[in-house]
């Protein structure tokens, strides 16, 4: 009997990890609402703004490190660009947001402000569309994913694999990134997109926007673990892992390497456009250094640091590394980067299974014990 | 000849080329009763010939065991005939139609050709079960992966090579745990997974006890006849075991070729082996 595919997805995730994910959302779309709006801001229950947008910036990280844990702890292929594809999604929704300014700017031009300041007379052809919501979305997928396509398929197909492949990602961001300083590209330069009024005209800082917002980021990411929990245990999901151990046993029992790796990067791409969508319009700028090759080596440390080949590790490391993040970079901001160096070295050589694998190792020891 | 009858009952639209969609690969056409010629192959990297003019005819059905010291240009031979290496010159033809010179490893994979490698290559992450799954002859496209479900029949199907390769109780074990000669014959299993008509053995007895060694020549000389098989072995008792013409190799061409007997006692193949 062949099973239905909604049952399919529905047995990707035990019963726990259904009644978890549940939670979660009711916890997101629900009680944080309701602790928001309802409690004054001196009361102990209410939720500050600044923690709905820390979470909410999280979430989208979480959900960049789901991506960037499919291709690399499934698949085997360490992306150190996956900052690229996250920042496309940003800037393909933020052409959207700069013009719904409107004539709100500055210069109170129909044309975005830089634009303005560089004295330019109309907008640039692939500016065309972008005051359509739909068309941006759109864009916040294809564009990720064409790019994605593109290079997947060169370096696949020339079997630029390990070091090498990982090498290349970092310069492809990199390049990327001094073409976005650039003014003449057309995207504001190294100030980016920021300063947006609206979105679908309404208040972009607006407390129920902010909570429509964190409400779709939590949907989203908990639409994307389900997604990545029935593709990974899908045989699609055991051809990859087997690409990840043995390719060249791959290629001789018949299946080809290139399309399964394309398909995966592909997805992992657009993942991460969608998260770079969400969290522009919660953090109110896109700039270059989204680029920076600093910030896609990062999002491999919290695949590291949570556990890759895991599907909640990614989304735990990408919790832990970031709120200390921002505790660290309040308290003692010359020393983040030394920690996080630090936290590399250590989960690389005690814990290359990362926090998943301590926890499953220390419950392994209780039982043990107890039996 | 006994496989033109095989030929024939693997059922509709199942056949190589139809499976890889998007590939171009011939029909495989064994009429004349060759599976695999080998003419005037020549392969050298960096001026040395690892291969040099070799020649080399697998009757359908036939069972032949390439001996021959090292560097002679065994593994290198299965190279070019799956794909791995391309000739400098020559012809490979698997049947009377499939140039596999021109074919990527996948493709020949899919015309009918299985591999094993001289180190077990398995899936070492994955079940027992899960390697035969993946290695089973299918559709084996992405989106077919994607929504991939499995038959009662494909089942059956890895039920019956589990207990042919004796891991039937091993099926949930993850394959990384067998032993050394367990693993020699996962990898023979995931290769009749994939039905192939010609297997391509390097080594498959390595590491083996001489009771696994035994069984193992048993399997290979009931297997012949069904598919073609080239086998690559040192061990002279396994070589005897199996019958069969014996291909001797030595710097990348054909040295001698008949029963073990007749090659054991050639006088250049002596020189070879002992040394001059």
């Amino acid at each position: 009997m062949r099973k239905p595919l909604t049952l399919r997805i529905l047995s990707a995730l035990d019963t726990k990890s259904w009644i978890a994910l549940g939670i979660f959302l009711a916890l997101a779309l629900l009680v944080v609402p309701v602790l928001h709006l309802n409690f004054p801001e001196d009361s102990a229950f209410h939720v500050s703004t600044y923690a709905i947008t820390l979470i909410g910036k999280i979430m989208c990280y979480a959900l960049v490190a789901v991506a960037m844990d499919l291709i690399w702890g499934y698949g085997g292929i360490l992306s150190l660009g996956h900052g690229l594809f996250f920042a496309l999604g940003g800037y393909a929704f933020g052409m959207y947001l700069m013009r719904q300014i409107g004539r709100d700017g500055s210069y109170g031009a129909d044309l975005p402000d830089f634009m303005v300041f560089l004295d330019w007379k109309e907008l640039p052809w692939f500016w065309l569309g972008s005051d359509s919501f739909g068309w941006a979305s759109f864009l916040v997928l294809a564009v990720p994913a064409v790019v994605a396509f593109v290079f997947g398929y060169f370096a696949f197909r020339s079997r630029i694999k390990g070091v090498y492949f990982s090498i290349i990602t970092q310069a492809l961001t990199y390049a990327a990134m001094l073409l976005f300083f650039r003014n003449e590209t057309g995207f504001g330069g190294n100030n980016g997109f920021t300063d947006f009024k609206r979105v679908l005209g309404v208040t972009i800082t607006s407390p129920e926007t902010r909570l429509v917002l964190f409400g779709l980021t939590a949907v989203m990411l908990a639409a994307t673990l389900v997604f990545a929990a029935w593709l990974v245990k899908s045989k699609f999901g055991r051809v990859l892992t087997a690409i990840r151990d043995a390719e060249s046993r791959v290629m001789f029992i018949g299946y080809n390497p290139l399309w399964y790796k394309l398909t995966i990067w592909v997805i992992s791409a657009v993942l991460c456009g969608i998260a770079g969508a969400l969290y522009v319009p919660q953090v109110g700028i896109i700039n270059p250094s989204e680029m920076s090759p600093g910030n896609s080596i990062e999002i491999a440390i919290w695949v590291a640091v949570g556990g890759r080949g895991t599907l909640i590790g990614p989304i735990i490391g990408a919790f832990v590394v970031n709120l200390a993040k921002s505790w660290f970079t309040v308290s003692f901001p010359e020393y983040w980067l030394f920690f996080l160096g630090l936290l590399f070295i250590v989960v690389t050589l005690l814990l290359p299974q990362g926090l998943v694998g301590l926890w499953k190792k220390l419950m392994a020891k209780k039982e043990g014990a107890a039996a | 000849m006994i496989l033109e009858t095989t030929l024939d009952d693997r059922p509709e639209g199942s056949d190589g080329a139809d499976q890889m969609g998007h590939f171009v690969t011939g029909e495989l056409d064994l009429s004349h009763g060759v599976a695999l010629y080998l003419e005037d192959i020549t392969v050298s990297f960096d001026g040395f010939k690892a291969l040099n003019n070799l020649n080399l005819a697998i009757d359908a059905g036939e069972l032949r065991c390439i001996i021959g010291p090292n560097g002679a240009g065994k593994t290198t031979m299965m190279d070019v005939i799956t794909g791995k290496t391309r000739p400098d010159s020559g012809k490979a033809y698997f049947g009377q139609t499939i140039d596999l010179t021109r074919l990527t490893e996948p493709e020949i994979a899919h015309v009918g050709i299985g591999r094993k490698f001289q180190k077990p290559t398995i899936f070492e992450q994955h079940t027992v079960f899960e390697n035969l799954e993946l290695a089973m002859k299918t559709d084996k496209r992405v989106w077919k992966s994607l929504l991939a479900w499995l038959a009662g029949d494909e089942r059956d199907k890895i039920a019956e090579t589990l207990r042919l390769i004796r891991l039937d109780k091993e099926a949930d074990r993850q394959a990384g745990l067998l032993s050394h000669g367990q693993k020699q014959w996962l990898e023979i299993g995931m290769l009749l997974m994939q039905e192939p008509k010609l297997l391509l053995l390097d080594e498959p007895v390595a590491g083996m006890t001489d009771d696994e060694t035994m069984r193992t020549a048993e399997l290979f000389v009931s297997l012949a006849g069904k598919h073609s098989l080239v086998v690559v072995e040192h061990d002279m008792a396994f070589v005897e075991k199996l019958g069969g013409l014996v291909t001797v190799l030595h710097e990348g061409s054909v040295l001698a070729e008949g029963d073990l007997a007749t090659v054991q006692n050639d006088q250049r193949v002596i020189e070879v082996y002992l040394g001059r």
